[in-house]
């Protein structure tokens, strides 16, 4: 797995476990399915955890877990399959401020969008790293500088910035 | 109409910019095929039967000289010296290399435009009245919120990876020339009864192989609340809209299989967790906007042109011209034009380079160089002087685009079908010239009225058959390319689905089949009543009678013939 972030691969922090015995055996924090998250975190209080959620989960599903957890990994089942953008808004919007991961075989084109809806960092399968390498992740994300939308990413939106261009004029 | 600013140049350089890197990352291995394909789709890049299509994005279907002068240079240049003009407004080359492709990307980016979003599983573009700005039945110009939605959806972050195809057409007149309720949201400006502008929202009507009808979400949406709106129906979309079954993936299937009333809770709900203000454009930018379609500076004149009325007395083409082609203005001595792309035996919404560019000097010098596409595959010069018309005709005539059939039986949509197409399953070209070549006789096109024919080569129905007051659909039956016919189709504020006539038929049996259907309209229409609003009012079985015959008749002379 490779973790791409905005200035480039990161280290992660976080090791994969599928099952409660397997996720209390790891030595620092867990990434553990949405479905044993409440054992855990119960086995292990105050032990740093995430919690791994497929794009189609509902968010009423995903809020209870939102205190306790520090990353949520949210699932890309295909590239092409757009239902964690919107699951990334709804979590962002319940005031998650933790890390927010992409998980998948995600394309560098969509870098700045995973960025933009809220996501921290991507993480890619070996076979698609190989592929795109970071650098090629970090140009697709440079390639558009500005967006019309208000309301994703962190830099004012185009009509924002209509607005202010007038407001100083 | 709309030019861009500083900021929109900037995006759709860079978008040029973006495309030639993802063809590069193709060729080079980092991008497989299979994850090529979206991405060259959302820039308007289709694989076809015998080459690479680039469909062109015609925003809301305003165009200017300039721009259609630089297509006629990409025509000749980089195609086969012609564009085709869609249903979607848009227009197609069929014959572009994947090589040229950045080039022209450039091109079109010299003169305002780009090809962002004109297929893939994204908003598509956004389409609108073509007699906008002009009509006299118009609460409010629906190009302002049309552009303001290109805008808002190019390259959104949230919703470029959805289920399917979402298609967003907006109207502000009574009489409804955009056909909003078969798109996945239709918008129509309307006042309240405090007088407030805003929107009726429709979502979930469609055609393809399952055609729906859209069904009513809100029916009075304050005019600034728009974005937010929007962005609440494409996140249930995008979050519920299935993904197992690309047939079922529309909007229109969410909605039905959510049922109307759970759908517009869900709609509602994700709406009110919305901050409004920090979504919606400022009302700054939307005034900003819209101050670019403000009417252009018309001449104050009479109503009746002495000019245009002793033209038409003494040549009778003009006449006729005038007669089919005009639209009422709502200013004083002025017209909107409809220039028919269907010549008898021509390929609807086909027009060569010459044409292109003939016709950019009539719109730049008769109509304040602008002019529109329609959703019918011809053009509109929307504010033509009366007193001008005779020179605007005689110009049209020797480049070939004086047509007087705007609406009639020979008006006919059709897709590229099995001539160009790589889901046609059947001819549908063909079948329009065939069906025009039969009633090209110019008294009895008149006698019959307006019969908008439409035609799709295969069940995604991209010829719009299902709202056809005639449609007529292709299909493949054992080898052979058979037709099914419907009557009552409707795209209007009337908006319906045709019901079928009966078995399908060969190719070579429509324009009998065409004609056996005319015949009962012509018998059973009482008054001045159109073939549309004789279907209304008999319903089908008339129809169903005379086809029956016909087919039964054909299945008799075929023995005979043995």
């Amino acid at each position: 797995m490779t973790l791409i972030r905005e200035e480039g691969a990161v280290k992660d922090r976080f090791t994969r476990a599928d099952t409660l015995d397997a996720a209390l055996e790891i030595d620092g924090p867990a990434l553990v399915p949405l479905t044993i998250a409440a054992d855990f975190a119960k086995a292990r209080p105050g032990a740093e955890f995430g919690i791994s959620v497929p794009g189609s989960t509902p968010i009423e599903d995903v809020r209870p877990h939102l205190g306790g957890a520090t990353l949520v990994a949210v699932e890309f089942p295909a590239f092409a399959d757009g239902r964690g953008f919107s699951l990334a808004k709804k979590i962002v919007r319940e005031g998650f401020a933790g890390t927010l991961r992409a998980s998948g075989p995600l394309i560098a084109d969509e870098f700045a969008d995973a960025l933009a809806c809220g996501f921290t960092e991507v993480e890619l399968p070996e076979t698609m790293a190989n592929r795109q390498p970071v650098q090629q992740w970090l140009a697709a994300r440079a390639t558009m500088s500005e967006h019309y939308q208000t309301g994703y990413g962190r830099g004012p939106s185009i009509l924002q910035k209509r607005l202010a261009a007038r407001k100083g004029a | 109409m709309y030019r861009y600013d500083e900021f929109d140049e900037r995006f759709v350089r860079e978008r040029v910019a973006q495309f030639r890197g993802q063809v590069e990352r193709r060729l080079d291995g980092s991008l497989s095929e299979d994850e090529f394909k979206p991405l060259r789709l959302k820039n308007g890049l289709y694989l076809q039967l015998h080459a690479y299509m680039l469909r062109i994005a015609v925003p809301y279907g305003t165009l200017n000289s300039a721009q259609l002068r630089q297509l006629a240079h990409i025509a000749e240049t980089y195609d086969k010296g012609y564009g085709h003009f869609t249903t979607r407004q848009n227009l197609q080359f069929n014959w572009p290399k994947l090589k040229d492709v950045p080039d022209i990307l450039g091109l079109l980016a010299d003169v305002e435009m780009h090809c962002i979003q004109t297929s893939g599983n994204c908003i598509r573009n956004v389409t609108s009245d073509q007699f906008a700005g002009v009509a006299r039945d118009e609460v409010e110009d629906p190009r302002p919120t049309a552009e303001l939605i290109r805008q808002w959806s190019s390259l959104h972050p949230e919703f470029v990876w959805l289920p399917r195809k979402f298609k967003i057409a907006v109207t502000g007149a009574e009489h409804d020339r955009a056909a909003i309720k078969v798109h996945d949201i239709g918008l129509k400006l309307k006042r309240n009864e405090q007088g407030a502008v805003g929107y009726e929202v429709i979502v979930g009507g469609g055609l393809g192989r399952t055609p729906m009808i859209g069904k009513l979400v809100r029916e009075f949406l304050p005019k600034d609340e728009l974005l937010a709106y929007l962005e609440a129906v494409m996140r249930v979309y995008n979050s519920e809209g299935r993904r197992d079954n690309k047939f079922k993936a529309r909007v229109k299937i969410l909605v039905h299989e959510t049922g109307e009333e759970e759908f517009r809770a869900r709609v509602e709900e994700e709406y009110a967790k919305l901050d409004g203000p920090t979504i919606n454009a400022p009302d700054e930018e939307v005034e900003r906007i819209a101050a670019y379609f403000a009417p252009p500076a018309y001449d104050t004149l009479p109503e009746a042109s002495q000019v245009l009325d002793q033209a038409r007395a003494i040549d009778p083409e003009l006449d006729r011209f005038v007669e089919q082609n005009a639209f009422e203005h709502k200013q004083p001595g002025y017209i909107a034009l409809t220039i028919s792309l269907k010549e008898i035996g021509a390929v609807p919404g086909d027009m060569s380079a010459d044409q292109m560019r003939a016709f950019a000097d009539v719109a730049e010098r008769y109509s304040f160089d602008e002019f529109r596409v329609t959703h019918a595959q011809n053009l509109v010069l929307p504010h033509v002087k009366k007193d001008d018309l005779p020179a605007v005709h005689a110009a049209l005539k020797a480049a070939g685009l004086a047509s007087a059939n705007a609406g009639l039986i020979t008006d006919i949509i059709a897709c590229p079908g099995l001539d160009y197409c790589a889901l046609a399953t059947a001819k549908s070209i063909p079948i329009a010239q065939a069906i025009a070549k039969t009633f090209a006789d110019r008294e009895r096109q008149k006698t019959i009225g307006e019969l908008p024919i439409k035609i799709s080569g295969c069940i995604n129905a991209c010829g719009h058959h299902h709202v056809g007051a005639i449609g007529i659909l292709g299909l493949e039956k054992g080898g052979r390319e058979n037709y099914q016919i419907t009557v009552g189709g409707d795209a209007t504020e009337h908006a319906a689905l045709g019901e079928r006539l009966g078995p399908g038929i060969d190719a070579e049996d429509v324009p009998a089949a065409i004609e056996a259907i005319v015949e009962t309209y012509l018998a059973e229409k009482t008054g001045e009543e159109s073939f549309i609003e004789t279907v209304r009012r008999t319903g089908a079985e008339p129809f169903k009678a005379g086809f029956t015959a016909f087919v039964e008749s054909r299945a008799v002379n075929s023995e005979a013939a043995e």
